[in-house]
């Protein structure tokens, strides 16, 4: 099985999903009190950067199954968006305003984001792999 | 269902995938399209539970929920996983693609129900409040949550879906999907053992 050397995608998604889970756990573990929100702020920010950097390094990879990372990772898309919508209704539904709902709201996004990615990169490193190349 | 059949070619090795001989594969659809209306009636509960904000609902959706992902995450880790790294080529791919589109629905939408349910319940009795009696142990909960989420959207929800589309293709390459499976059922092996600490966290809270 021939290899292939492609960025490290998966790591760095785990790591900009680790660094949002650890955000949204630093709030929720502070209700009802108010809570300094810089760290909360500086972890969502670095999980943002984390995903840019993770897009860039991807968009510069050629002869990739582009196609196939579209279709999976659109679809996947559509099914976290929704899951993501039925978290932030839960916020919602619960009166969460200002800056922690903000915050909540943009990691939800980059979850909604960054899942689907990953998806579709696991998906298209694959894609033709029965026709002899197959990726590391 | 129609089967396809799948050629392999073999190799010396009686436990690896490469050493399968030609094998049949049952056809599959990778996401099931009935198991979508479940998914969506489910969906529809959970929205109705949290606005209506009644203990029951929430609680029945949080209980059963959560009992639902602890049991297959231990059931699969750590009982099924050994189990299908011992079957025969032919058999795992036969079990892989009857199990792993069902697991696609399944573990997203239990996942979904339990944390959304919980937090509201959590919000409603009061528990993830920093106030309350028991907090040390909702933040640990939050912990182990946060540890399991990561890995499963990061390596075994990938590997779920890649390992379904690989099987799909004319010719499969059998390395990949023993690749994927294994990082499929190592990851489930994790996680099932994070599921204890769910359990010891949960029946602490339940007995105060």
């Amino acid at each position: 099985m021939s290899e292939r050397r492609l960025p490290p995608v998966t790591q760095l998604g785990m790591l900009s999903l680790a660094l949002i889970v650890v955000g949204g756990i630093y709030l929720a573990a502070h209700l009802p009190e108010h809570v300094p929100l810089g760290p909360a702020i500086a972890l969502l920010a670095a999980s943002a950067l984390v995903l840019a950097v993770n897009m860039f390094l991807l968009s510069r990879v050629r002869d990739f199954a582009w196609d196939q990372f579209f279709q999976v990772g659109g679809w996947s898309l559509l099914a976290y968006l929704v899951i993501a919508g039925i978290i932030e209704y839960t916020f919602l539904r619960n009166h969460l305003r200002g800056g922690t709902l903000v915050i909540l709201t943009l990691s939800l996004v980059v979850f909604a984001v960054h899942v689907p990615m990953l998806v579709g990169f696991t998906v298209a490193r694959y894609a033709d792999s029965s026709e002899g190349r197959v990726a590391t | 269902m129609a089967d396809t059949a799948i050629s392999v070619p073999a190799v010396p090795e009686p436990q690896s995938v490469a050493a399968a001989p030609p094998f049949e594969r049952p056809d599959f659809q990778i996401v099931p399209r009935r198991g979508l209306v479940l998914v969506a009636v489910a969906a529809v509960a959970l929205i109705v539970a949290i606005a209506a904000n009644k203990l029951w609902p929430l609680t029945f959706l949080h209980v059963a929920g959560g009992a639902a992902w602890t049991i297959i995450d231990l059931f699969l880790g750590l009982v099924l996983g050994p189990i299908i790294g011992r079957m025969s080529i032919p058999a795992r791919v036969e079990f892989t693609t009857r199990l792993m589109p069902k697991m696609v629905l399944i573990m997203p939408t239990v996942v979904t129900i339990t944390l959304a349910a919980g937090w509201q319940l959590g919000i409603k009795t009061g528990n993830v409040l920093s106030i309350a009696p028991n907090h040390s142990w909702v933040v640990a909960s939050y912990i182990v949550v946060g540890v399991m989420a990561v890995l499963a959207l990061g390596l075994l929800e990938p590997a779920n879906i890649a390992v379904l589309f690989e099987l799909k293709k004319p010719r499969p390459n059998p390395q990949v999907i023993e690749r994927l499976m294994k990082r499929f059922i190592y990851c489930a092996g994790i996680l099932g053992v994070m599921q204890i600490a769910t359990l010891v966290i949960m029946t602490k809270m339940a007995s105060g």
